[in-house]
């Protein structure tokens, strides 16, 4: 219970912090890039099987009910509304998430961050604003690249594999999804990112008891922010529903 | 509120009934001592009876249970977050391992309080970074990382950090731990050398006691959580208070055991046995700056022991 009490005192702490100056810009740009390069490619190789998936399952029930145009509509609506901010969670959780945990925890043990503090440097506003700031864009960024290749993975398995039609596949696009699906799922990632990085740093700067310390930390960021992420995407998902009219209901 | 307009002299750390526990372990109690400005003191002790905990106490990364740690006119426990860390800027601190940013070089940790506080121009930062590095014989090591040089030399570039804002008041954190004899006595004539060009007030805190009976002008012994003695350097080794002489003459007889304090029924069975304490042994000269001018702070030796009567054991201060 005080355990969720001080890390919200962290978050408040946090995210103050993130409006106020000075702004570590260069340290924002590093840590975005080496986001970025730890999860592109597990995201893009996630997706594409993600995508194949669901073409596979509806594939041939489609197909039995004449409805094969609507192969399409369903791929991009599933991989739009769920697997984009599915897989964007396990990525920034998994990838991006614990590689944070590690540095911050390393850091933590070596004393880098006492003296950092004793430097006069507040620990929070030097390498934890930047790092969640990043873990934010770069959710946003990896669920675009999620839906886009997912939905060429659903597209290439349809055509070539299924004997599916380019055109139909293309055409239906729009007949069950919506812009404001797209637009969910970035708001997502954007929480995801913002969710999984507060967790990663706040366990990174308690990390104790040497190098087993930060092993720990890193295995506690990974499960914590999956069960939080899989439990938010549940209660965003409810919200959106209650808020979007949904298309042909 | 300024507070590095400071004069150039070190500042006075004043310590007033200091008492720190982790949950229902208590660390020490009722500490209380004061650093004279300017001063070399030392922070005495066996392991694990919290002297770095004191030392963290000290500028703020611990809040004590209870107590002030007054600078100035602030009461350093009881400043918010803010404040703490201005505050934090009349400080150096030397963290055991050097605690140099594993991911930038000897030049750019040095460097890093510049650039984060200071509006200095990389020209300026270059000729602070040189002259800091030259102090501690580190010239020529600027771009390698902290993984790949020794631990000796890792302490001396965490000590050039340390010293680059011109600090007040200097702590040091075990200096002498894993570093041989010959490294260890280099390096406390490099402490010495720094408190004369510095005139800051330094606070070494170590179980070295060869370090201790030789570099400071005070000693402090912090022993079963609460402070034993505090006072000039010739008062606490002329002392034949049991716990202090044990300690600084790294003797077995006395109150202090393998784990802990030795229990009533142990000491009595040691008296029984008609052990004697060997006499003390001679006070040693302090260590002198390399260039044999006189710190501000250094007294002649023997004058404490004349001035309160005491005669010092045979053959000291030669």
């Amino acid at each position: 219970m005080t355990l969720i009490g001080e890390f919200l005192i962290y978050c408040g702490h946090a995210l103050r912090a993130m409006f106020r100056r000075p702004w570590q810009l260069r340290e924002f740009v590093q840590q975005a890039w080496f986001i970025s390069s730890v999860s592109i490619a597990p995201a893009a190789l996630v997706s594409i099987p993600f995508g194949a998936v669901i073409a596979l399952q509806l594939g041939s029930l489609v197909r039995q009910l004449g409805a094969q145009s609507f192969t399409g509509a369903a791929s991009v609506l599933a991989v739009v509304r769920e697997a984009g901010p599915i897989v964007t969670a396990l990525i920034i959780a998994g990838a991006g998430g614990s590689a944070i945990c590690a540095d911050l925890g390393a850091r933590k043990i070596r004393e880098e961050l006492d003296a950092m503090r004793v430097l006069g440097i507040d620990p929070v506003s030097r390498l934890v604003v930047p790092r969640v700031a990043a873990s934010m864009l770069v959710a946003v960024l990896l669920n675009g690249i999620v839906s886009v290749v997912g939905v060429s993975g659903g597209y290439l398995f349809n055509v070539v594999m299924q004997g599916g039609t380019p055109g139909a596949y293309l055409a239906s696009f729009q007949a069950l999804g919506q812009l404001p699906d797209l637009i969910s799922g970035e708001i997502k990632a954007l929480v995801f990112g913002l969710v999984a990085a507060l967790v990663a740093t706040y366990l990174g700067l308690n990390a104790k008891g040497g190098p087993k310390g930060v092993g720990d930390a890193v295995n506690q960021s990974v499960v914590v922010t999956f069960m939080l992420l899989f439990a938010l995407n549940f209660v965003m998902t409810a919200i959106y529903f209650q808020v979007v009219p949904q298309k042909g209901s | 509120m300024g507070y590095a307009d400071y004069p150039n002299m070190g500042v006075e750390v004043r310590v007033e009934g200091l008492t720190k526990s982790f949950g229902h372990v208590n660390v020490w109690s009722d500490v209380s001592l004061t650093l004279p400005a300017g001063e070399i003191s030392v922070l005495l002790g066996p392991s694990g009876t919290g002297k770095s905990v004191f030392l963290k106490t000290l500028v703020g990364l611990l809040r004590p249970d209870r107590g002030s740690v007054w600078i100035a006119q602030s009461d350093l426990t009881k400043l918010k977050e803010r404040d703490l860390y201005e505050i934090r800027k009349l400080f150096g601190v030397l963290f055991q391992d050097g605690a140099l940013f594993g991911s930038m070089n000897i030049y750019d940790n040095v460097a890093f309080p510049l650039r984060e506080h200071t509006r200095k121009s990389e020209t300026q930062i270059k000729g602070i970074v040189s002259e800091k590095l030259d102090m501690v014989g580190l010239i020529g090591a600027e771009s390698k990382l902290p993984g790949e040089i020794s631990g000796g030399m890792r302490k001396r570039a965490g000590l050039a950090r340390a010293l680059v804002l011109e600090p007040q008041i200097v702590l040091f954190d075990e200096p002498d731990s894993g570093l041989d004899p010959v490294r260890t006595a280099y390096l406390n004539q490099l402490i010495v050398d720094l408190n004369q060009q510095l005139d800051a007030t330094f606070l070494i805190v170590t179980h070295d006691i060869n370090t201790a009976r030789t570099v400071p002008d005070n000693i402090g012994l912090i022993y079963h959580g609460h402070l034993a003695m505090f006072g000039p350097r010739e008062m606490l080794l002329s002392s034949k208070e049991p716990v202090v002489r044990q300690f600084l003459n790294a003797q077995r007889i006395g109150p202090i055991g393998m784990t802990e304090e030795k229990d009533a029924d142990s000491l009595a069975a040691e008296a029984a046995t008609g052990v004697r304490l060997p006499p003390l042994p001679a006070i040693p000269l302090q260590l002198r700056p390399s260039d044999f001018r006189a710190r501000r702070a250094e007294r002649v030796p023997g004058q404490w022991c004349r001035e309160n009567g005491v005669t010092p054991p045979e053959g000291s201060f030669q």
